[in-house]
């Protein structure tokens, strides 16, 4: 195996160092800024999309100018102007690639900087398939051959869109409409591309399936639309990794993960973020304001969201779970850390809607630096769930004394016969547990990095491996610098 | 010729202002065990600290060498990297953090720092479970978080481990007020006893005579005050016993 000894690390004048601050100098195709129908029109050209589609985007754009952008959550930023950002960039290509080697080698060596080895993945016989999202347009999808041989799809939602206009009519939208929230109203009417997945009935996906998402050109919206469905009696574990290089404008992300989830029907998604959170006084970075929903619609369903989040300068995302289906379950796992000036509100939302439904939460949340994070949670009981139950548990860890952390779980139950258990916790990495390491000749980054990796372990044997390792690095990079 | 593992000379330090160690004085050769022993309160467990480089235990006259080195311009972990071992009277939890885990970053930290190459896991797992059956430890409590739910005779277990993987020059038994078990006691007794050898050196705190039946000193010393105010030999802790401390501490 090759070894990526190459991946630069950049270190700017203020001594900060993000790994993956470099910027790919590709010719964009990229539409003038501004939002407007116009531009709307635009890109669904561009994508050569049924009238349907359009129809859907502009009647989201219509009912988002209505809207206003919430402010319940604890954060605070610039106000973002809208008309001053790019909704369309795709790099330049001649036509679609049909393997590797026709994808824009500068792009591909984006991709081994991030440590994203394709080809080697390729050669690894079948343990990922990447469907590589550079910036807003799909480059690189492997494996789909043989993931086609098992009737499931892995594509873009721009190639589901018109080879699949059935599936992806039925469904888009299903889970997060439109009219759901400001962000994802917005992405209802200009998201440009993301992933699609179809597992067929009674199929399990014989790999874990991959996408790389990543923010490249210069203060362009990212605006991913990914759509997972699960068919009964199928199963998938779908994992979601995503960096961006350095900027110094912030960047604005507003994704939806939609995933419907039928009969018997198991779905595993799991995401690393490690967005560019800005510099050390919180200048830069990624706003990411992400739905992210499943329903789980059939009886016996399942879904569970695993999350390591560690970058962006301002996260707001509640990765939930619908329970329709008798007997679905739910579960959320997420580890969020901040530091510096980074901020997040972040957490879940737990529906009983059938009968017996379970869910449980465990959120691990860590802040440093001056960082504030909030877990923010909902778990609805429906006066028809019988016996629905969740369990919650909410750990934070706090390194130094300028950060802040908050918990906030909301609880609604409408069924005497439901169980709900909550905890909390917060603690602070003890001076006693610091000397201890130190004596036993463990430096004290290496200290904080085991003892906070001891404390996500729960959440973390919850990711595949090769990806719980990728996580653990990054936890240990974002948090460089916290102890002084 | 002995050669010096450790030498104090006139030593004082504080903690939050308040003066504990008071013109301390102390040369350890190499393959010596000298035990400090003193009533309660005395400022024995602040030496330890002061010694391991414990933040919050300030220096504040007087110098120390160890291996010739001066060790009050070494750090924390440098100390720990150059062969200094604090075997703790109450270890800390840390949880989700396996013992080999935790280990293994230790060892690893320590060999770099003498130039020696890392161990890769098989490697240190072999280490690990030969050194850990010796204590009686098994491998089902090398996959347990480091303290987490452990007895008091288990914590003292893994401290003997540390020990006995990390291999330091000079370590100090830290038991100063604990009210430790027979078991436990001879547990950590016989672990130390263990890795005496001609090129280490020992330094033993207790309130106690009885863990120096088990580990058996070449000198004795009385600590009151923050100072030594009274040495001599292993036979100086069965007196100490008998009369107790009333007569030191009345000294003052």
């Amino acid at each position: 195996m090759a070894k990526e000894n190459n991946k630069p690390e950049i270190i700017d004048e203020s001594g900060d160092k993000y790994k993956y601050g470099f910027v790919t100098d590709i010719a964009a195709d990229t539409a003038p800024r501004g939002l407007s129908e116009d531009i709307i029109r635009l890109i669904s050209a561009k994508k050569g999309e049924p009238e349907w589609l359009l129809e859907r985007r502009l009647k989201a754009f219509e009912f988002w100018k209505t809207m206003s952008e919430p402010s319940w959550a604890k954060l605070t930023y610039d106000k973002i102007n809208y008309q001053d950002l790019y909704y369309y960039s795709a790099p330049k290509q001649k036509a679609a690639p049909k393997s590797l080697e026709e994808v824009d080698p500068e792009l591909l060596e984006t991709y081994a900087k991030l440590g994203i080895p394709l080809k080697e993945q390729e050669a690894l016989a079948g343990v990922v398939a990447v469907d590589a999202v550079f910036d807003s347009v799909s480059v690189a999808t492997t494996y789909r051959a043989k993931l086609a041989e098992k009737g499931i799809i892995f594509c873009s939602i721009s190639e589901a869109v018109k080879n699949h206009p059935e599936l992806v009519q039925k469904y888009l939208g299903s889970v997060v409409p439109y009219t759901d929230n400001f962000f994802a109203c917005l992405n209802s009417a200009v998201f440009t591309d993301g992933s699609f997945v179809y597992i067929p009935k009674g199929v399990k996906c014989p790999m874990e399936l991959s996408t790389y998402f990543r923010i490249n050109a210069k203060n362009t919206g990212q605006f991913e639309r990914t759509l997972i469905i699960a068919d009964e009696d199928s199963y998938v574990s779908y994992l979601e990794g995503c960096t961006a290089p350095q900027r110094d404008e912030n960047q604005l992300h507003a994704a939806i993960v939609e995933i419907v989830i039928l009969k018997n029907a198991e779905v595993k998604y799991s995401t690393v973020q490690n967005w560019y959170p800005g510099d050390k006084d919180g200048k830069g970075g990624v706003y990411n304001f992400v739905t992210k929903r499943a329903a789980c619609r059939g009886e016996n369903s399942k879904v569970s969201w695993t999350q390591v989040e560690t970058g962006s300068a301002v996260t707001w995302k509640y990765p939930s779970c619908i329970l329709q289906g008798d007997n679905s379950s739910g579960e959320f796992y997420s580890v969020a850390i901040t530091n510096n000036r980074q901020q997040a509100d972040t957490g879940t939302k737990m529906i009983h809607i059938g009968k017996n439904t379970t869910s449980k939460i465990i959120s691990k949340g860590i802040s440093a630096g001056r960082s504030n994070q909030t877990y923010r949670g909902l778990v609805k009981v429906s006066p028809g769930a019988g016996n629905a139950r969740n369990y919650s548990q909410c750990d934070s860890l706090l390194i130094g004394d300028a950060c802040g952390s908050h918990t906030v779980p909301y609880i609604e139950n409408r069924n005497k016969t439901a169980r709900l258990e909550h905890e909390a916790t917060t603690s602070k990495i003890s001076d006693e547990q610091l000397f201890y390491c130190l004596q036993r000749g463990i430096g004290a980054e290496e200290a904080v990095s085991l003892i906070v990796n001891g404390f996500c372990k729960e959440v973390m044997q919850h990711l595949p491996l090769e990806f719980a390792i990728e996580a653990a690095k990054l936890i240990n990079i974002s948090l460089e610098g916290s102890v002084g | 010729m002995k050669t010096p593992i450790l030498e104090i000379e006139d030593l004082c330090a504080r903690v939050a202002d308040k003066e504990i160690i008071k013109g301390f004085s102390l040369t350890i050769n190499e393959g010596e065990v000298h035990a400090i022993m003193g009533p309660n309160g005395a400022g024995k467990s602040t030496l330890s600290y002061v010694l391991c480089g414990k933040p919050g235990y300030e220096v504040t006259s007087g110098k120390i060498l160890f291996k010739g080195k001066n060790l009050l311009r070494m750090t924390p972990e440098e100390r720990a990297r150059e062969g200094m071992f604090l075997i703790m009277q109450y270890p800390v939890d840390i949880p989700g953090v396996p013992v080999t885990t935790f280990l293994k970053h230790a060892v690893n930290a320590v060999r770099k720092h003498q130039n020696l190459p890392e161990l890769d896991t098989m490697e240190f797992i072999k280490l690990v479970r030969e050194e850990g059956k010796k204590l009686g430890i098994s491998n089902d409590m090398l996959k347990r978080p480091v303290n987490v739910g452990f007895s008091g005779g288990e914590k003292k277990r893994l401290e003997t481990l540390q020990m006995a993987i990390l291999k330091p020059r000079f370590a100090i038994l830290d038991e100063a007020d604990s009210g430790l078990d027979i078991d436990a006691m001879k547990v950590v007794a016989d672990g130390v006893n263990a890795e005496r050898n001609e090129h280490n050196a020992l330094l033993v705190i207790t309130h106690y005579q009885r863990l120096l039946n088990y580990i058996v000193p070449d000198f004795v010393h009385v600590f009151a005050d923050g100072h030594i105010v009274k040495s001599g030999g292993k036979e100086l802790a069965t007196e100490l016993e008998e009369t107790g401390y009333a007569q030191f501490v009345k000294e003052k």
